[in-house]
């Protein structure tokens, strides 16, 4: 965030949303890490009077927050659009209890999956939960919509929804200042079983609330002002929302637009209205055709999916093009050049792990993290990657699949953070119902991919404050693993050695991977000293290369170089090490068998 | 929209691109414009190649540059310099930080690192301006200033006086790093002005 003057302010979608959150006087907010929503919570727990957390999941996130709502306090439930699938549970009840305080739920999906295992669109959550979804198109509107998001909870007594992109998330712009809401509904305990109780006979009661309350919304967003119509050209007439809307405002700016900031319900006679008045109707919206289908089902005629594209993110050339065939400039080829993938850090303890696993004949069932780089070659030592917290049952089904005969086959690995989201029960499962497959918690101390999240493993709160820091071993005994190993993943030899006794076990396993994430501030901070490379002792084995370490490259010998340098006549070439780069994990060294790798003294 | 300018930042997860970015959006904002800009997080960031597009005009609507639209590149990176091809067009400048990061084939010896690489750029009438954005730094006197040497660099091509970018870089620097800083804007600034190529 940045102040351009008194008022205005540069901001991303996510730091406009934590000021809207702020401003809307909301008491408590929980949320699970997730790109790209993360820095919602990251930034609205830098706002003094707001109650932040860091949940071990968004389940649990979400009933933090339905509690607080119970309490009559505003609250906040933040997650990724994967996070809903594991929060909907208590989303879909929510919706029948309504709320005391006004709940908001954001979702933060990621269309083209910039960082995410699939693009599903949670629009659709908003009509199987039958939940009021609003849907920003920028920062500016994102502050604006998620207070007006309070405002509506209270008024139809309902959990609201505010779904953002990542095009919202991570896009920044200038967003104003607002007021802060200063009267707080006071909190208290509120004993209103007939709308909290959800069981049979109350709930058959709440059904007919939840229709009613969403009637009620229905009236209002034909008349209220976040579904706007700009009149315009009326030849080609576009219905759109969120970041879609601003494709279309660019590629036909004369044209005659509905911009529906509610996305669910939907204000059928305004749509009708607009639809008479155009010529030609396109509905442009990103990912699944949710406003085409529904705008189908009033038996309204209309482009969509047709010339729209249902997969991946959308553009202004995309939009254009697809409404305007061939109008588009004549492009440059892309010339082929070497990819760029992402690739684990130097110095990051991972590697020690799945460069053991990539040597040794075993299915690599892994989970969502960092380690899910360990996929990528050179290591390519991860054979599965689902869901969080999948890799452990995946684990044990297949080992049930593989029978008497697999018991040494199947490994999982799962990141500390991602253990704790929904690991555990896979564990306990796997004891219950006992299969022999083998878990590797890799405990950096940190939730990492996000961007160096605390989690309950880690000693700290969301604030740095310090917390109960939850005992991984003891937590996997007391599930009734009797076999648990701590290794050191930069020490590879003992690692692997460790590994292997695990794998040949005919019971459950767990191995706990110890060593602090290198992006660590205090790993940051420490002045590692760097391993360098004796070149005279390099025989070009490439044991070092196959790490896949960032600080370690090599050199091809042009024909006779070998020679010429005084090494073996046929070495192909030698290793290098990048002294600014290398974070002193030492895991080289420990492969190199001929004393060409050595601890240096330091940068 | 024609009165919308567009400037595409490339390099490596880690190189700083975000920062030098936010610099340029604070010059252009002090200067009256409006601006948006598209950042990507997450996965990518973990030495992948990344990217940040700016636009800024009168009123931005989208935060995504068209292809073929970027009027310039700014690239931390030479390779990355050429990879986003299909959003240049003829005439585009391509500032580039003529610096090389091995991805992970190269330096595992399984591919080469292409030699030439900007002639992919000059040969298609893009103005290719390179810049040893490290060793001016060094020649500063700091060589975590590389960033705003680029900055430096990029600001001769923008309707912005030097003097805004210069009271951004006095509110935004901590003291003790001000003239470091102010002096490698300069000099980036100046080498803006003679090493373009391919012109």
């Amino acid at each position: 965030m940045t102040k351009i003057n008194d008022n205005a302010l540069w901001m991303s979608g996510n730091e406009a949303i934590a000021l809207g959150v702020y401003e809307a006087g909301v008491k408590v907010a929980s949320g699970y890490p997730g790109t790209p929503s993360t820095e919602i919570m990251e930034n609205l727990c830098r706002y003094d009077g707001v109650y932040t957390e860091w949940a071990p999941n968004e389940k649990v996130g979400l009933e933090v927050a339905i509690g607080a709502s119970f309490a009559g306090a505003r609250a906040l439930a933040t997650m990724k659009h994967v996070g809903v699938n594991v929060a909907a549970d208590p989303l879909f009840t929510a919706s029948y209890t309504g709320v005391c305080g006004g709940l908001v739920v954001v979702t933060a999906d990621d269309p083209e999956m910039h960082s995410s295992q699939n693009e599903q669109d949670n629009r659709n959550y908003a009509f199987a939960a039958k939940l009021p979804m609003l849907e920003p198109s920028d920062p500016s509107e994102a502050k604006e919509f998620v207070k007006l998001a309070f405002e509506l909870s209270e008024d139809l007594d309902s959990p609201v929804m505010l779904r953002i992109t990542t095009r919202v998330s991570h896009v920044k712009g200038v967003v104003l200042r607002g007021e802060k809401r200063q009267s707080h509904a006071a909190c208290g305990i509120n004993k209103i079983p007939g709308k909290l109780v959800m069981l049979p006979a109350i709930a058959r009661k709440r059904r007919v609330v939840v229709e009613e309350r969403m009637q009620k919304c229905r009236e209002l967003a034909e008349t209220a002002a976040f579904n706007r119509l700009e009149e315009g050209d009326a030849q080609k007439g576009f219905i759109t929302s969120g970041v879609s809307y601003l494709y279309v405002k660019e590629a036909f700016p004369e044209a005659a637009v509905l911009k529906l900031g509610m996305c669910w319900p939907l204000p059928e006679k305004k749509i009708r209205q607009f639809a008479a008045s155009v010529d030609e109707l396109y509905i442009v919206e990103e990912l699944d055709p949710f406003l085409e289908t529904h705008i189908k089902a009033m038996g309204i005629q209309c482009h969509g999916k047709d010339c729209i594209p249902s997969q991946g993110e959308l553009n202004t050339a995309i939009v254009r093009q697809a409404i305007d065939p061939g109008s588009g400039p004549e492009l440059f080829a892309p010339v082929e050049l070497p990819n760029r993938p992402p690739n684990m850090c130097a110095g990051c303890p991972h590697r020690g792990i799945f460069y053991n696993l990539s040597r040794m004949k075993v299915f690599v069932s892994g989970d969502i993290g960092c380690y899910t780089l360990g996929f990528l070659p050179p290591l390519s030592a991860m054979d599965s990657c689902v869901c969080m917290g999948a890799s452990v049952s995946i684990a044990h089904g297949m080992a049930k699949a593989l029978g008497e005969d697999g018991y040494n086959q199947v490994v999982s690995v799962i990141g500390d953070s991602t253990f704790i989201h929904s690991g555990i029960t896979g564990l306990i499962n796997t004891v219950y119902n006992n299969s022999a497959s083998t878990l590797i918690i890799l405990d950096n101390r940190i939730t990492a991919m996000t961007g160096q999240q605390q989690n309950p493993a880690s000693g700290y709160n969301m604030k740095g404050e310090a917390a109960t820091a939850l005992d991984l071993e003891v937590l996997c005994r007391a599930v009734g693993v009797r076999h648990v190993y701590r290794v050191n993943p930069h020490d590879i030899v003992e690692t692997r050695k460790i590994l292997k006794e695990a794998v040949e076990l005919r019971e459950p396993s767990v191995v706990i991977s110890e060593a602090p994430c290198v992006l660590l501030p205090e790993m940051k901070e420490r002045k590692p000293v760097s391993y360098f490379t004796n070149q005279e002792n390099c025989v070009g084995c490439m044991s070092c290369i196959r790490l896949g370490c960032p600080a370690i490259s090599w050199t091809s010998f042009a024909e006779g170089e070998a020679e010429r340098r005084g090494y073996r006549k046929n070495q192909k070439g030698i290793s290098k090490i990048d002294e600014i780069l290398c974070n002193d994990c030492g895991q080289c060294a420990s492969l190199c068998k001929f004393n060409a790798i050595t601890r240096g003294e330091g940068k | 929209m024609e009165d919308t300018g567009n400037i595409l930042f490339s390099g490596v997860g880690g190189q700083g691109i975000l920062l030098a970015s936010e610099i340029t959006v604070y010059a252009l904002l002090s200067a009256g414009y409006d601006a948006k800009k598209s950042e990507v997080h997450g996965m990518a960031q973990r030495g992948g190649s990344v990217t940040a597009q700016l636009r800024y005009g009168k009123k931005v609507y989208s935060p995504l540059i068209e292809p073929g639209c970027a009027d310039i590149q700014m690239a931390f990176e030479m390779m990355e310099a050429v990879r986003y091809l299909p959003f240049l067009h003829k005439g585009s400048t391509v500032i580039v930080n003529t610096q090389k990061i091995l991805p992970p084939s190269v330096a595992t010896g399984q591919a080469e690192y292409p030699r030439d690489v900007l002639r992919h750029l000059t040969e298609r009438d893009i103005v290719v301006v390179p810049v040893d954005a490290f060793d001016i730094a060094r020649e500063v006197g700091e060589t975590k200033t590389a960033n705003v040497v680029m900055v430096g660099a990029l600001s001769a091509f923008l309707p912005i006086d030097a003097a805004i970018y210069e009271e951004v870089i006095r509110a935004r620097v901590p003291e003790r790093f001000r003239d470091v800083n102010l002096q490698a804007f300069a000099a980036g600034r100046q080498v803006s002005t003679v090493s373009k190529i391919g012109e």
